[in-house]
């Protein structure tokens, strides 16, 4: 409803029309999003469950949403094969088919609108969907968030070159797709993920190069780090990667060792060969839609970040929209399906009885910072082993050294004559440090993969450099489209009438454009009329 | 004017300037550069609100401003020292002949007060705008306008600003304004007291909330509007190419960055700006600049954002010296002002220093025109969100 006149050139009335409703969208087909599909459509829910994957050759190549290091053999070029894999590969799909789900696969979630302080266009909640050729919307009551993690990565040179990727990422393309195409690996991280990709890489036939971890001893459940030793896999302890080398891609990898206080040690470089190097780090919660939401998000190093602030159920600052798995910052396994299913159970008792969904607004536990600590212990060895000028966001080519100096982008020529000593720490030291600042100012982050490849690290490094606690810089902000989707697709669909026949560049007041000889001040209430093509 | 710090309070200044935005810190640059002892207070980061996320548009030959704007954006980079990645001239792409007619009647509006443009045929537009599609009819090359990087402009003014001496006060919100006799004298924040000689309101939708409280009414509507960028696409000869119901421009990196269409109006009642997030429109954003640049629909969307704007009651700027209190300087641009920031600053300064500005006449942008404007105009125009919003 509206107080007066609708102003024509305004949003009101012109949200597009969803191509399907539906009372429950699961965002995610691993095995918290799984779960709570099943056990929704169980209680009677209907559910459309959507996966991203197979992902589309190009995404893959922009290491979205997870590093691939152009690890991807040919095989994923072929989208039929593919989608046969995804199925044969994920059990819990067929479950969810058997179930009577409708699944979406291969089908990317750009973005997710609902009405807020200064959005008041929207009737329906909706997520925007698009495959490799067009975009649409659908509309939802409820949405399950289950987009999983990725993982950090932490530069060294040459960690551009094909063949560093992430943990997650080689996952992917030996689990779900069957196309990796790497022989040797070399593991960075000796924790649970790092001592994981071991024992999968050695079960499939993969050599294994050797772990490497900045800590002084693996720091893994001893029992794992003893299985993986005993099938003679070298475990670097104490070690950072100086260098990746090879021409084209990745043939071996220098590494330096570290004396205690975790300095390099002069003339200690070996070069390891492998033709593939794994950040085995630990995982980064996939929060983009979360954020673009608004949903409370707070910083809990023990989680890997920014995370929803949810309850047991998962349900968020936002009611009715819910998260769950590994987005949260799960570092347990086991429980993500629980914690599916306990969403699940919350979405159908809030679909059958009027009860409104209660958004969540307790205050977090308390935080550990032990997963984000470790981080950066490996962020410093990294800095002090492979230096300053490398190029920490690959997409705008920014060094650790430029954003520490805030130098303005290369393409803009010389760095001003002096600077007069505007630079990172002095910025620091007037006003609390912001990523996206630093971000406008130097581009690290700007790029097309969307800062996945340097967010974590760059925030790291601002905390390092002005020495601000991590969780005292806000989360560099995500925003729609959170998949890098080309012009032509987000542009194939119908534009509804309302819109095009109603749209201007700029507002529709006339009067702003007068020139100021013309303009009459005595006619001040001027009638909004329609120009069809506004000035700007 | 007394361009001391105010006696007997340690953290005043000459001159306080409410508001980080390009306006007030460009108000405050040219203070200083005169020598004039001045401190900005923003209840965030400099720049964080429109002025940083805007469209970097500089062609306002509507204006009375428009004149110095035009002189003073290419001597921008060198005066302040720090770069704005401003480039000159825009492109107008027409797809239809009423389109093509309409920009060359705007363009004249430049032509009497002294710039030049011309009109180009369509292997003339292609010739400059490489990536702009074959279905255009023509277009127009203005010899003025031009564009600049909004956030780098932002910080080039506060480095500068700091270099001469001023100071910058973030993170601190103005929450009272106290006066004495026909003066204000002291501005609360959250943080401190300052005292002050003179005070410029630059504080952008929040400007009228701050004039309320020195008994000024300046009537405000409020509105969010977006943009989206492409990843970086070879570089056309030209920036600023538009058209198609766009306005927007090609980045020095080669970003293709367009905003446009529907707008949201909203209620902004508080110093805290609402949440802002994109929505739909990006879309139809999309559509229209794949429409225009067919050979770079191929093109990642990597991001889109949206920013908060103030509006008058006619869309015009209120720059003015008040009488009473009578050492206060109201700035609004209404939703214009990241290019003319250069002259507005001047402006502002001179007003605050002799009491008027001698380059340009203002006098349409004085707040008296707005006097008659009936209660509830908001309502009687939509210009307000719907009740039912949250
Ligand atoms: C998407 C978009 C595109 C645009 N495109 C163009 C364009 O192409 N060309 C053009 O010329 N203009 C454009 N504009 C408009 C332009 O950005 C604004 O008019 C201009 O930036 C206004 O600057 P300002 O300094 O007056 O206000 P703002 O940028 O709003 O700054 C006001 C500052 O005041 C601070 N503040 C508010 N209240 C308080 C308080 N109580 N205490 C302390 N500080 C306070 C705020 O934090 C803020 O930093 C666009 C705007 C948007 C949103």
């Amino acid at each position: 409803m509206c107080r007066g006149p609708i102003d024509q050139a305004s949003a009101i009335g012109k949200a597009p029309v969803p191509e399907q409703h539906v009372p429950l969208i699961v965002i995610g087909a691993g095995t918290a999003g799984v779960a709570a599909a099943i056990t929704a459509a169980k209680g009677g829910v209907q559910t459309l469950l959507i996966d991203e994957n197979p992902l589309g050759p190009d995404v893959i190549g922009l290491d979205v949403p997870l590093h691939f290091g152009q690890r991807a053999n040919a095989a994923i070029q072929n989208k039929d094969r593919m989608v046969e894999r995804i199925v044969a590969n994920n059990p819990g799909l067929m479950e969810a088919f058997e179930a009577g789900i409708d699944v979406a696969l291969g089908t990317y979630v750009f973005g997710a609108f609902i009405n807020g302080e200064t959005v008041h266009s929207m009737p329906v909640p909706m997520l925007g969907l698009a495959d490799g050729t067009r975009s649409w919307m659908v509309s939802f009551d409820r949405l399950i968030v289950a987009t999983g993690a990725r993982d950090l990565a932490i530069a060294f040179e040459g960690w551009e070159k094909p063949g560093v990727m992430g943990a997650r990422g080689w996952h992917s393309l030996v689990r779900q797709y069957n196309a990796f195409s790497g022989r040797r690996l070399l593991i960075l991280g000796s924790g649970v993920t790092g001592l994981g990709v071991a024992q999968d890489a050695l079960r499939a036939g993969h050599e294994i190069a050797g772990i490497v971890e900045v800590e002084a001893a693996p720091v893994g459940p001893a029992d794992l780090v003893a299985q993986i030793q005993d099938r003679s896999v070298p475990i670097y302890a104490a070690h950072a990667v100086r260098q990746a080398t090879g021409r084209a891609e990745v043939e071996g990898a220098v590494l330096v060792a570290l004396d205690v206080n975790g300095a390099p040690i002069e003339g200690s470089d070996t070069t390891v060969a492998c033709d593939t190097i794994i950040y085995a780090l630990g995982a980064v919660p996939n929060i983009e839609l979360l954020n673009v939401l608004g949903c409370h998000l707070e910083f809990r190093g023990a989680a890997g970040g920014y995370v929803p602030v949810v309850d047991a159920e998962g349900a968020t600052s936002l009611a009715g929209i819910y998260a769950v798995g590994d987005c949260t910052g799960l570092q347990d396994p086991q429980s993500a399906a629980a914690q599916g299913e306990a969403s699940a159970g919350a979405v159908v008792r809030s679909l059958a009885g009027d009860a409104k969904p209660v958004p969540h607004a307790a205050s977090p536990a308390a935080s550990g910072m032990s997963l984000y600590e470790y981080w950066q212990r490996w962020s410093r060895a990294e800095i002090a082993a492979s230096g300053w000028d490398v190029h920490v966001c690959q997409c705008e080519e920014v060094t650790r050294a430029e954003i520490a100096d805030l130098r303005p982008p290369r393409y803009l020529g010389a760095r001003p004559a002096e600077m007069s000593g505007h630079n990172l720490r002095k910025l620091g030291a007037e006003s609390p440090v912001n990523q996206d600042q630093v971000k406008r100012l130097t581009r690290a982050g700007m790029g097309p993969c969307q800062g996945r490849r340097c967010r974590e690290q760059v925030h790291m490094l601002l905390s390092a450099v002005t020495g601000t606690p991590v969780e005292t810089i806000p989360l560099a902000t995500y925003r729609a489209p959170v998949r890098p989707l080309p012009l032509q697709v987000l542009a194939a669909f119908e534009e509804l009438a309302a819109v095009r026949d109603n749209w201007v560049a700029w507002f529709n007041i006339p009067s702003q454009w007068t020139p100021h000889w013309e303009i009459d001040y005595a006619a001040l209430e001027t009638v909004t009329r329609k120009t069809g093509i506004a000035d700007k | 004017m007394n361009v001391r710090p105010s006696s007997g309070n340690g953290q005043g200044a000459a001159v306080v300037v409410i508001g980080g935005g390009v306006t007030g810190l460009s108000a405050a640059w040219w203070l200083a550069r005169g020598g004039v002892d001045v401190l900005v207070i923003d209840k965030g980061i400099v720049g964080w609100e429109a002025s940083g996320r805007n469209g970097g548009g500089a062609a306002h030959s509507f204006s009375p401003l428009f004149a110095e704007e035009q002189r003073l954006w290419p001597l921008m980079d060198e005066m302040l020292g720090y770069p704005t990645e401003y480039r000159p001239k825009r492109i107008r792409v027409a797809l239809t002949e009423a389109q093509l007619d309409y920009y060359c009647r705007v363009a004249d509006l430049a032509t009497s007060q002294g710039f030049r443009w011309e009109k180009l045929d369509r292997k003339q537009l292609k010739e400059l705008a490489a990536l702009v599609t074959d279905e255009a009819v023509g277009g127009v090359l203005l010899h003025f306008g031009g564009q600049a990087n909004p956030q780098r402009t932002v910080q080039a003014f506060a480095w500068a600003l700091q270099d001469l001496g001023g100071r910058i006060q973030q993170h601190t919100t103005v929450t009272e304004m106290r006066r004495k006799g026909g003066k204000v004298t002291e501005i609360v924040t959250d943080r401190g007291t300052f005292g002050c000689d003179h005070v410029v309101i630059a504080a952008g939708p929040q400007t009228g909330l701050l004039a309320q409280m020195i008994g000024i009414d300046l009537p405000l509507a409020f509105a969010r509007l977006e943009q989206i960028v492409t990843e970086p696409v070879p570089l056309m000869k030209m920036g600023w190419v538009d058209g198609n119901g766009l306005y927007g421009r090609q980045t020095l990196r080669g970003n293709l960055a367009f905003g446009g269409g529907p707008h949201d109006w909203i209620e902004i009642d508080g110093m805290r700006a609402p949440f802002a997030s994109s929505t739909f429109v990006m879309r139809h954003l999309a559509k229209r600049v794949a429409q225009l640049f067919p050979y770079a629909a191929q093109a990642r969307v990597i991001r889109s954002w949206a920013g908060l704007v103030e509006v008058t009651p006619d869309g015009r700027p209120v720059i003015d010296r008040l009488s009473d209190p009578d050492n206060v300087v109201l700035a609004t641009m209404a939703s214009v002002g990241f290019g003319l920031c250069p002259a507005t600053g001047h402006a502002i300064q001179q007003l605050v220093v002799d009491g008027k500005c001698t380059f340009a006449d203002l006098s349409g942008f004085n707040l008296e025109r707005l006097r008659n404007v009936a209660p509830g105009w908001r309502e009687k125009r939509g210009w307000l969100p719907p009740v039912s919003a949250a």
